[in-house]
């Protein structure tokens, strides 16, 4: 089966400046994809490569197997949801979800009927009528959304587009967006900088820092296998840990914590000598000491459904770990010695 | 620190009315005394419209018309072509990107504003006599269209800065071409801007007397030369009537334009 999407060694250079370094990715079919990393990652670039609003400097897109790169923007069978949403300020809604069916010839009666099905879709039948204006901002992205699917596009592009809302809509809008996805069976490219919005969405995720895609997999590939210091850093909370690599082979290696523990943990990295650890922090629990890593707890901090306890390693090195915040839990004081239990897949080696 | 009314700073009412006065005043007495009766220009003889009378019927009426319609035709025909102009300036300025000389392009679109009239004139006037085309009406409209376009510039130039980019992006993402997306989407949200440059161009082309004076050529008059013309013989209470006339069509012009520049903030 052909991709989607298809993207071959693409590099872009604004000027003397290097958005993206040969990157290349495929996005499957109906398949919910999101563009993760922080700003100035070359995510939008690459969404705006897809669009056609930038020009490729060098390598290709293709999209269901062809070459779009020398087609126009209104030439490429994708739609676009901007951040600011972009609805026309001098149209009502309902002229707005219909101007990609007008510009494709549609004649004005079935326009019409369509334009009203995608507002019963995003459930502002009612606002037909409005202006962009008179709409609040979840209102305005759900036109935006009805706008940019009323044309039944092959791949959906969606540029960041909850970042505008408040904490409870964009939680609402996840569920939405992705039921809507499966609704319509779209492929949709989600660029965003919230690795919450991409793990809970995202059929599989490309991280990216620098104009280099890190790692490509599904949320909780992403999560629980991290390649490189960054992905682990950047998704979620990790603690980092210099170790010494004795032995590794088969996606497993041996190594020497600080304090001269050994433990045995999956390995991205391929070679022995100092690498990072990650050590997810709520996946270590504490025990009496004497048993597993021996550290002495240094400070409780209270989240509410979390507790986060600090502590310090034999060997001095520091690490958070998270308990629930559950009824059977006895909460360490500082002062305390403990002995660290790290649960299975609660520890990687990065390769770099 | 409570923030003051600007009304309660001391002197502010002797200052205000200190420049309404040099303002308005000269305007008022005009107004007033082109109603005047008396053929003095001092002395008031009653309410009458004689002098309107006069400007459309009395002995140099068929001069003041023929410059009228002269200045309504240049005017209409000038700021119509700089405001078509100014706006691909504007597009060209703001939406094609980065390139080479656009600070150099943006000081020669903007340079007559601040070239001394005078100067222009006597340059206008030499190098259509160097290339040897006769001065006359033509001439006006080819000076007045270019010293319109800085005009017409500004009030679209600041428009269209405030529009975002991805509305015509948006456009063009849902299958508009490069011409639809400009006349369906880009020209309605610029349209107060363009409206705002043609009514400035408009009035600008109206008024103007030093260059036309300088590119116009014998025989061939606009309202402010002729108005220049008679007054060198000696004022009458008629150029009152006429200054009141074009005063009257320039308040109908702003308010067009507050008027149109509101409708289009409301909404379709």
């Amino acid at each position: 089966m052909t991709n989607a999407v298809e993207i071959r060694t693409v590099t872009k250079v604004f000027g003397t400046f290097t958005a993206l370094h040969g990157v290349s990715l495929s996005i499957q079919d109906n398949e919910f994809f999101t563009l993760l990393g922080p700003s100035g990652c070359g995510k939008t670039t690459l969404l705006r490569m897809m669009a056609g609003f930038e020009e490729v400097t060098q390598g290709e897109i293709l999209l269901f197997g062809q070459n779009i790169a020398a087609l126009e923007p209104n030439q490429r069978p994708v739609n676009t949801v901007f951040q600011q949403y972009a609805l026309f300020p001098h149209m009502s809604v309902i002229d707005n979800v219909a101007f990609g069916l007008k510009m494709k010839g549609w004649p004005l009666e079935k326009r019409r009927i369509r334009a009203g099905e995608m507002l019963e879709m995003v459930h502002l039948s009612d606002f037909a009528n409005r202006a962009p204006a008179q709409l609040s901002g979840g209102q305005q992205q759900r036109v935006a959304l009805a706008r940019a699917l009323a044309p039944q596009p092959k791949v959906l592009l969606l540029d960041e587009p909850l970042s505008a809302l408040d904490l409870k809509l964009r939680q609402a809008m996840r569920m939405e967006l992705k039921q809507l996805q499966s609704e319509t069976g779209i492929t949709f490219i989600f660029v965003t900088h919230d690795q919450e919005e991409a793990l809970t969405m995202s059929n599989r995720i490309a991280v990216m820092s620098a104009g280099h895609v890190q790692q490509i997999g599904t949320p909780r590939d992403i999560y629980e296998s991290p390649n490189n210091r960054f992905v682990a850093d950047f998704i979620g909370e990790t603690n980092l840990i210099e170790v010494e690599v004795e032995a590794v082979a088969d996606g497993q290696a041996q190594v020497v914590l600080p304090g001269g523990h050994r433990i045995t943990t999956s390995s991205a990295a391929r070679d022995k000598g100092r690498h990072h650890l990650s050590i997810r922090p709520e996946r270590v629990t504490l025990g009496s000491p004497g048993v597993g890593l021996q550290a002495v707890v240094e400070q409780v901090i209270y989240l509410g459904t979390d507790l986060q306890v600090l502590v310090r390693l034999e060997g001095g090195t520091a690490m958070q770990v998270r308990l629930q915040n559950a009824a059977r839990i006895t909460v360490p004081s500082p002062g305390d010695a403990v002995g660290l239990h790290l649960e299975e897949g609660a520890a990687r080696l990065l390769s770099d | 620190m409570a923030l003051r009314s600007v009304r309660h700073y001391p002197g502010f009412f002797s200052v205000a009315l200190i420049c309404l006065i040099i303002l308005y005043a000269p305007l008022v007495v005009v107004m007033i005394y082109s109603f005047n009766a008396s053929p003095s220009l001092t002395n008031w003889g009653g309410v009458s419209l004689r002098w309107y009378f006069d400007v459309f019927t009395g002995p140099e009426a068929p001069r003041f018309k023929a410059a009228a319609w002269n200045s309504l035709t240049i005017a209409i025909l000038a700021s119509t072509i700089a405001t078509g102009i100014a706006t691909a300036a504007a597009l060209a300025m703001l939406r094609s990107g980065k390139f080479k000389g656009r600070s150099l392009t943006f000081a020669l679109i903007n340079l007559p504003l601040m070239v001394p009239e005078i100067v222009i004139a006597v340059a206008t006037l030499i190098f259509f006599t160097m290339v040897g085309i006769t001065t006359g009406y033509l001439t006006i409209l080819i000076a007045h269209i270019t010293f319109c376009i800085p005009f017409a510039y500004l009030p679209i130039a600041a428009r269209l800065q405030g529009i975002d980019g991805s509305y015509e992006a948006a456009a063009r993402d849902l299958y508009a071409t490069r011409l639809q997306s400009f006349f369906l989407v880009l020209l309605p949200l610029l349209a107060p801007g363009v409206v705002s440059g043609f009514l400035l161009a408009f009035i600008i082309s109206l008024d103007d007397f030093i260059i036309t004076n300088f590119v116009k050529g014998a025989g061939m008059e606009t309202l402010p030369t002729a108005i220049f013309g008679s007054v060198k013989q000696g004022i009458k209470p008629n150029i009152m009537a006429i200054s009141t006339l074009m005063l009257a069509v320039s308040i109908l012009f702003v308010t067009l334009s507050y008027l149109i520049n509101r409708k289009g903030r409301k909404g379709p």
